[in-house]
């Protein structure tokens, strides 16, 4: 990466990151989605004093009632209020979605690195390993995972980081192979540092701008994971509010309350475009061959 | 060719050895005893117990469980479920005609809206028609499908009645009912995909737009519609219908949200039932079953990728 992007970087006299920062900034699309994050990243942070009521209090009185002034997205089958209960469903979602890439990059990250630099038989069992998680698709497998370990959010969140981990695994493996063919790594090793060291020093760094936009990427898709499995009753498990088990049980209203089904999905769908507006624009911004995009 | 085959055999041999262990390891995160579930009301006797888990092997050490679960796996027997008392792999095979008929009108559908729409803003990159549809494939592939399900029934069932918000027919009983209940399920499967072949498209067509080839041909004086859909085109598809190839298979996992919504009754509805009601050797069946037939759609994708390409044949 850095190879191609220094003699771009002299000619104009900006460092890499400063460059790709310059490009981010002028995607007006990929700046819109972090806005769009820094919104609801403030909203899930802030989530008991942007509430306008207790998320779980229940009132008789209130059933099913349309969006008006005092309920904001109308009061569900429990007489709770709904936007409260989105708004403190971007707390499970956003969680869910950070921690678990997070725990998969954890995990991804230095297996893959190891298999790169280690090869011989250590790559062959880790590579394959990957394929065979990757030949089941993300959610069957995630869904699986999450019924074995039993309903809960953190069932969920380990579910999804055990799944998203492989993909992780082969980008690190993918650069440390890059890696070591080149010049400057050979000379490192020649200069006798072990392999540890040439993982650190030198392969991870280059390893950042394509993992960002992958860790970026794999939020949005971890975002919809989780509100698939809370939606199976396998996330979030009530009556605390989650994206996903809102939409579940909105399902059973569709006629008399329809928008128990519409804001809890629009926030699903805000957050998840918003990510994957910013992995966009972090691809565009980082990647030096896509300068005249 | 044959020989490549043969190496590529090789290499999926021992990734689906491991995929076995990885599944059956799934069994050992189960919270609880299987023989106590089994049992059911018997669970104070210690003799039906000792028989139960002599019968599953469950008295063995781990390694001998996993071959005797092996050995049955290899012999198409998947397992027997604990609620429908149905061996899985009838139930896998009764319900995965559903799934596919759901999956292929799901696969069209994409074909019918990516393909064109990646063409159209490759031709016209940077244009407004660029824009649009880039957006558009982006809303797709933002939008959970469980939700675009939902708002689909609120709309065209709820609000103006023209379609059946569940239910199945199945085709040979009445192709026009079957039809009925299975579009909206099937236009919400194929969105997402749309998203993802349309990018495919875009990006295969810029390429081939770019090639030496397709300046030959603009120079010989062609027109350019034809330039697009005898040169570029023909090219650009390559890389599309591999790809396509696998993104099938993704269909398959879509299709556990969407059938749930639909209350159709496939392969997507059996592995949530399954997990609904602790079925575990149903979600394990599920799991194999699934990674089968992804393994074996990417080995049909290479070999599309070989056929229609006849630089690599001679490879």
């Amino acid at each position: 990466m850095s190879t191609t992007a220094a003699p771009l970087a002299l000619e104009r006299g900006e460092s890499p990151g400063r460059r790709a920062l310059r490009r981010f900034l002028k995607h007006r699309l990929a700046v819109f989605g972090l806005a769009v994050v820094l919104v609801f990243v403030l909203v899930a942070v802030l989530a008991p004093w942007v509430a306008t009521a207790d998320p779980l209090a229940t009132s008789w009185t209130a059933i099913r009632k349309a969006p008006s002034a005092a309920h904001w997205f109308g009061t569900d089958e429990n007489g709770r209020d709904v936007f409260s209960r989105v708004v403190w469903g971007a707390r499970a979602s956003l969680l869910a979605g950070v921690v678990s890439v997070l725990a998969a990059v954890a995990i991804g990250v230095p297996i893959g690195l190891l298999a790169g630099l280690a090869g011989g038989w250590t790559d062959t069992i880790i590579s394959r390993i990957a394929d065979a998680m990757l030949s089941v698709p993300f959610l069957i497998l995630a869904i699986a995972l999450a019924a074995f370990l039993g309903p809960a959010l953190e069932n969920a969140m380990l579910a999804i980081a055990i799944t998203a981990s492989p993909v992780f695994v082969r980008l690190a493996r993918g650069m440390a192979l890059d890696a070591k063919s080149t010049d400057w790594v050979e000379a490192a090793r020649a200069l006798g540092n072990p392999p540890w060291r040439l993982g650190l020093l030198h392969v991870l760094p280059n390893i950042v701008p394509p993992l960002l936009v992958q860790a970026t990427l794999a939020i949005a898709e971890a975002i919809i994971a989780e509100a698939s499995l809370s939606f199976l009753g396998l996330g979030q498990q009530p009556p605390d509010p989650s994206w996903g088990s809102m939409l579940n049980s909105a399902q059973r209203f569709l006629t008399q309350a329809p928008w128990l089904a519409i804001f809890p999905g629009l926030a699903i769908f805000l957050v998840v475009l918003a990510f994957n507006l910013v992995g966009d624009g972090l691809r565009d911004a980082l990647d030096p061959r896509s300068e005249r995009r | 060719m044959w020989i490549w085959l043969l190496r590529r055999m090789g290499q999926i041999l021992p990734t689906l050895l491991i995929l076995s262990i990885l599944i059956f390891g799934l069994q050992q995160l189960m919270p609880g005893d299987p023989a106590l579930i089994l049992a059911g009301e018997e669970r104070g006797d210690p003799q039906v117990l000792a028989q139960i888990r002599a019968e599953l092997f469950l008295d063995r050490p781990l390694w001998q469980q996993y071959l005797h679960w092996l050995g049955n796996v290899l012999q198409g027997d998947f397992g027997f479920s604990w609620r429908i008392r149905m061996p899985v792999s009838e139930l896998i095979l009764e319900k995965l005609p559903v799934t596919f008929q759901l999956a292929t009108m799901a696969f069209i559908i994409a074909l019918l809206i990516g393909v064109p729409a990646g063409i159209l803003s490759a031709v016209w990159r940077d244009r407004p028609v660029d824009w649009v549809t880039n957006a558009v494939a982006l809303f797709g592939i933002s939008t959970p499908n469980f939700w675009l399900g939902i708002m689909m029934i609120l709309l065209f069932s709820v609000q103006l009645g023209w379609l059946p918000p569940s239910g199945y027919v199945p085709l040979t009983e009445d192709p026009v009912q079957s039809l009925a209940t299975t579009i909206m399920p099937a236009f919400v499967l194929g969105n997402g995909i749309a998203g993802v072949l349309m990018r495919h498209t875009r990006a295969a067509m810029l390429t081939a737009l770019s090639q030496d080839y397709v300046r030959t041909a603009r120079a010989k004086g062609l027109p350019e519609r034809v330039v697009v859909t005898k040169h570029a085109l023909r090219n650009a598809l390559i890389p599309v219908v591999t790809l396509g190839t696998i993104e099938f298979g993704r269909l398959l996992a879509g299709a556990v949200l969407t059938e749930q919504i639909f209350t159709i009754p496939g392969f997507g509805k059996l592995i949530v039932d399954a997990v609904f009601n602790r079925d575990y050797p149903v979600v394990q069946g599920v799991v194999l079953a699934t990674a089968l037939i992804f393994v074996t759609l990417s080995l049909v994708a290479d070999l599309l990728y070989m056929t229609i390409n006849p630089r690599l044949r001679a490879a």
